[in-house]
């Protein structure tokens, strides 16, 4: 049972890692602003999610489960939020900032 | 080499790098944002050499509130000195001097430490059981301590005359200054209708768990006040004029508290700050509330700056 | 498992060390912006592989606060850089 749970742990935060990295090369090769943004907050967010999700076996308890578990929606939603934020100055001010 | 150390040279590495940068950026808000990066990264170092509550601490003070601060101060140099925010020359030469020199202090004293290295923290661990607490933090501040930390909640509250000493005398319990949101948003409406009541819950339980494991008063207070200034900056409630009794009370509960209970120590335990036995515990954890409260309206009002203008009749 | 979890750490640090670097090389204020963002989410990944890799779970408290305030940094960055344009105060007037 502890394999399965740490090949699950391995795979998943791999694929986690691996969205990070989708998430840096989009930022260092797409062409404007909004679009970066595009990447660094929908990737990067999905690469957490992975990452917490595989290490919720490894989590300590139920308790600390549901902890992993609200701080990725936190990050979710206030990230979302945040983007928009961002987006909007972005827009007010011209892709030169 | 293991990974770990590979791992530590890293942040170190990068660490150094943002702060290269941010003394180097062209302009003032520019730095602001590479400080609160190096905040935020440097609570991640913090957590590396198994100090928590400063990590806990790094992120929210330095992170959150001290780049609130920077942010409001950059704006006013702004309005006065207009988009050239950058210090001259000699005044960028003394700081360098006085931080290299700094600097080269605690080098030495970190690089060559004496033989033995005097310290309490195995008494402290020894006695931590007998006040109830589990976080020998905790058990520093509010036990070994306790006169330490009650200054500096008092020191807080002598920083935040100091800031409103700064209005001029015809606005003199007015509405503090804080620059709000541009337009109405309603992204932002929606953020600062989520995030609070989060935010108030985390607080509890960063003020409430401190007892026991790394978090206490001043990282809840800080939440709070984020909370606060949040609410404020997206227009869903005003400023409060600073002359206002409730501020006033909320801010001064805390160290009323703290003081009222270490003069009964006098009376009902050996010494001021003493705890009685068997209620050290419930003690601290009161104390710890109220100081959450004050230190949330304290930081809160610190970052919302000085009276600019008065209330409407 | 702790070795594989502290290298993970280890690679999103890297990430999240070039992110920054291509962030704060550009010279508009809207891309610093996103260093807020980026560290919100790259900052929490890294604490929670530490803190299961060491075993430790109050650092997960740390992944907390430091999410609640990389969004609260990226509030204050973009009321700071919007703000600089029309200040909507009401004309003081005093007494």
């Amino acid at each position: 049972m502890k394999l399965a749970f740490d090949i699950f742990t391995v795979v998943l935060v791999t694929a986690g890692a691996l969205f990070f990295l989708a998430g840096t090369v989009g930022l260092i090769r797409f062409p404007d602003s909004l679009t970066r943004l595009h990447a660094l907050t929908k990737v990067d967010n999905l690469g957490l999610g992975l990452v917490v999700l595989g290490l919720l076996p490894q989590a300590n308890g139920v308790f600390g489960a549901l902890k992993l578990v609200s701080i990725w929606l936190l990050v979710q939603l206030s990230g979302a939020i945040v983007t928009q934020l961002i987006a909007g100055a972005v827009r007010q001010r011209g892709p030169q900032g | 080499m293991t990974i770990l150390s590979v791992f530590d040279i890293g942040l170190a590495v990068l660490i150094l790098g943002i702060g290269v940068w941010t003394i180097a950026a062209r302009e003032a808000f520019a730095a602001v944002i590479g400080f609160v990066v190096y905040g935020l990264l440097l609570s991640i170092a913090w957590v590396r050499l198994s100090a928590v509550d400063v990590a806990l601490t790094e992120a929210a003070i330095g992170g959150g509130m001290t780049g609130m601060l920077m942010l409001g101060a950059v704006a006013r140099l702004r309005l006065a000195k207009g988009n050239d925010t950058r210090a001259s020359l000699p005044v960028r030469l003394a700081a360098g001097v006085l931080c290299a020199l700094v600097a080269a202090g605690l080098a030495t004293a970190i690089l060559s430490p004496p033989e033995a290295i005097p310290t309490l923290a195995p008494m402290v661990m020894e006695n931590l059981a007998q006040s109830g607490l589990g976080n020998p933090v905790a058990g520093v501040l509010f036990v070994y301590r306790a006169l330490d930390t009650l200054l500096e909640k008092v020191v807080l509250i002598l920083a935040l005359l100091g800031v409103w000493s700064l209005a001029p005398d015809s606005v003199w319990g007015g509405i503090p200054g804080l620059r709000l949101y541009a337009q109405r948003s309603s992204t932002l409406t929606f953020l600062a209708q989520l995030l609070p009541p989060l935010g108030i819950v985390v607080a509890i339980y960063m003020c409430w768990v401190g007892a026991k494991e790394p978090g206490g008063a001043f990282q809840g207070g800080t939440v709070l006040a984020a909370m606060w200034l949040l609410v404020m900056i997206a227009g869903l409630r005003s400023v409060p004029s600073i002359d206002q009794r409730w501020l006033r009370l909320l801010l001064v509960v805390g160290p009323v508290i703290f003081l009222a209970i270490g003069i009964a120590g006098m009376v009902l335990a050996t010494a001021f700050l003493a705890y009685p036995a068997g209620y050290a515990k419930p003690l601290i954890v009161a104390v710890e509330f109220a100081l959450t409260l004050s230190i949330g309206v304290a930081l809160g009002l610190l970052a919302a700056g000085p009276p600019e203008r008065v209330q409407r009749p | 498992m702790a070795s594989f979890l502290f290298g993970a750490a280890g690679f999103v640090l890297a990430m999240v060390a070039l992110g920054l670097f291509v962030i704060l090389q550009r010279p508009a204020e809207v891309d610093h912006m996103m260093a807020a963002q980026l560290l919100g989410t790259g900052g929490v990944a890294i604490l929670v592989l530490l803190a299961a890799a060491t075993e430790t779970p109050p650092i997960v408290d740390v992944a907390l606060l430091l999410a609640l305030f990389a969004a609260f940094a990226a509030v204050a960055f973009v009321r700071s850089a919007s703000g600089s344009t029309s200040e909507s105060r009401e004309t003081a007037s005093g007494g």
